[in-house]
């Protein structure tokens, strides 16, 4: 019994840094219908940058806080000089960018951080804590991830620039009409999203080390996450992603062992797309004319 | 003239709809204008603001805004009811209002609120309701509250009567010339129905298949043979 508590609240974990990327997977989707598939490749390069300047000697917290700065900007750039020029081209004009940003991102790490594998440091207690029930990274991450994902619910629910963000992405043309600046508004989403992708990286890179492709699983387990609480509504996502989590971990350790975990985020993403496409929380906007 | 439009050509892709019209929107008051489906109109609207490609000039109280982005000419004081009233559906009425105001600073924003719901006592009401579940009639309230919020200098807007019942469309006639005439503002009227739009008009304008074949104080043009005929039904 005490086993598999530990492994839901493992998979609680898990999942608060699957439920962190899809929500950044998410915020991009519902302003621009796309998916970043390089989401994942943008975080672990912000997570490299953490680890410079942890490495350079700076406090972990504030390493942490510039590093989200840092990957803000990174993301309002790429939205402003690659997405921004591509605006009406085709999908599949977007999906050849994605790959392509994913392929540069990638070797760009490698790159310039190199290609072997890196502790992380955990800035929480390391050890087992309530008699081996959780670890403190687990607790610890789970409680930044949450405060995360909190005040962006509050940001997006209760400040201007939230509710200006929410109209670009919603009715474009509309909020033009009211005076929004719509592409800055993207340019905005996409900084956002960075950061987020950022401190799931940090969060997740004690457990699972830096590498260049560090975050490949996490993406497929974020995109499992959001097609399962809807792809266009980021508190489902956040749901989706925490139960990919506990899901993972228990068919992980019970049912078809660690080495098939991933199909099975592909078998929820396959699962989800067959039997309910919108996902279990997608938005059903009630509307009369 | 707070509104001046010489020489408009605009349209969408490679063709153009509007051929070259000349227009003017006086300060205060309704300036109306009238046409068949197709002539126009709304292409003129979405001209103005800046939606869509245009050439020729157009300058707002003196100052050029031909090929300004929309949202640059809407911080300028121009308001847009658009064509399908341009809801957000997924937000509450609050926050389609708060939107409204979106860009303004000043402290006037909470009166205007109150202003608001003294016009459309329904919006209150539907207060924190999602606004997709509102009627045709209140969405195209919250439409011109959401337009009014922004304390524009000048309101355009595209039929305000579509497809709503006789009733209701008087109803926001009737709040348009209260607006008319307890606040500065110039409106720009697209109607379809001519009658409704004459009768609060000033001035009018008669688009056929984008030119102007008619134009002058609104008075004159109920008398106009022609119009009457084909436009006024008597």
């Amino acid at each position: 019994m005490n086993g598999f508590l530990h492994q839901v609240i493992a998979g609680i974990a898990t999942g608060g840094i699957y439920a962190s990327v899809a929500l950044a997977l998410v915020m991009i989707y519902q302003a621009t219908h796309h998916v970043n598939f390089a989401q994942g490749e943008m975080a672990t390069f912000s997570t490299y940058i953490a680890l410079t300047l942890v490495q350079a000697g700076w406090p972990f917290w504030l390493a942490f806080v510039a590093t989200i700065g840092i990957s803000f900007c990174i993301g309002v750039l790429i939205e402003r000089v690659l997405m921004r020029p591509m605006d009406k081209a085709p999908v599949l004009t977007h999906v050849g960018l994605f790959i392509g940003l994913v392929l540069v991102i990638s070797n760009l790490t490698g790159w310039v951080f190199d290609y072997t594998v890196k502790p992380f440091p955990s800035p929480f207690h390391d050890g087992p804590l309530f008699g081996g029930l959780v670890t403190g990274h687990e607790l610890g991450s789970t409680a930044v991830t949450l405060v995360v994902l909190g005040l962006v619910y509050l940001f997006f629910r209760y400040t201007r620039l939230g509710l200006a963000m929410r109209a670009a992405a919603f009715n474009p043309a509309s909020a033009r009409l009211v005076g929004v600046r719509v592409g800055w508004m993207l340019a905005l989403g996409w900084g956002l999203a960075s950061g987020i992708g950022a401190i799931a990286g940090i969060m997740v890179a004690p457990v699972v080390f830096l590498e260049p492709n560090m975050m490949l699983g996490i993406l497929l387990y974020a995109f499992a996450g959001a097609l399962l609480g809807g792809i266009d509504n980021p508190g489902g996502a956040v749901i989706g992603g925490f139960a990919v989590g506990v899901i993972e971990n228990l068919g992980g350790t019970y049912v078809v062992g660690t080495e098939l975990k991933l199909t099975m985020a592909l078998v929820i993403i396959i699962g989800v797309l067959l039997v309910r496409p919108a996902g279990l929380f997608g938005r059903v906007v009630l509307s009369r004319v | 003239m707070l509104l001046e439009v010489n020489g408009l050509k605009a349209g969408y892709g490679p063709t153009w709809v509007l051929h070259g019209i000349d227009f003017a929107v006086a300060e205060g008051g309704v300036t109306a204008l009238l046409g068949a489906n197709g002539a126009g109109k709304t292409t003129t609207l979405r001209a103005v603001c800046g939606m869509i490609r245009t050439e020729g000039s157009i300058t707002l109280a003196g100052k050029p805004i031909q090929g300004k982005a929309t949202e640059d000419i809407v911080r300028l004081g121009v308001a847009h009811v658009p064509d399908g009233r341009g809801t957000f559906m997924e937000l509450t009425v609050e926050e389609n209002m708060k939107l409204g105001a979106i860009t303004r600073h000043d402290k006037g924003v909470a009166a205007d609120f109150e202003r608001m719901f003294e016009l459309f006592p329904r919006l209150k009401q539907r207060y924190r309701q999602q606004a997709g579940t509102l009627s045709g009639g209140e969405q195209q309230m919250l439409a011109i509250a959401r337009a009014l919020l922004l304390r524009p200098r000048l309101l355009l807007m595209d039929e305000p009567s579509f497809g709503l019942a006789p009733l209701i469309v008087q109803e926001i006639f009737g709040i348009m010339a209260r607006v008319r005439d307890e606040q500065q503002v110039a409106i720009l009227l697209v109607e379809q129905n001519a009658n409704l739009a004459l009768e609060i008009a000033d001035t009018a304008y008669l688009l056929e298949t984008g030119r102007i074949v008619v134009s002058g104080p609104a008075a004159d043009i109920r008398q106009d043979e022609s119009v009457r005929r084909s436009y006024l039904g008597y």
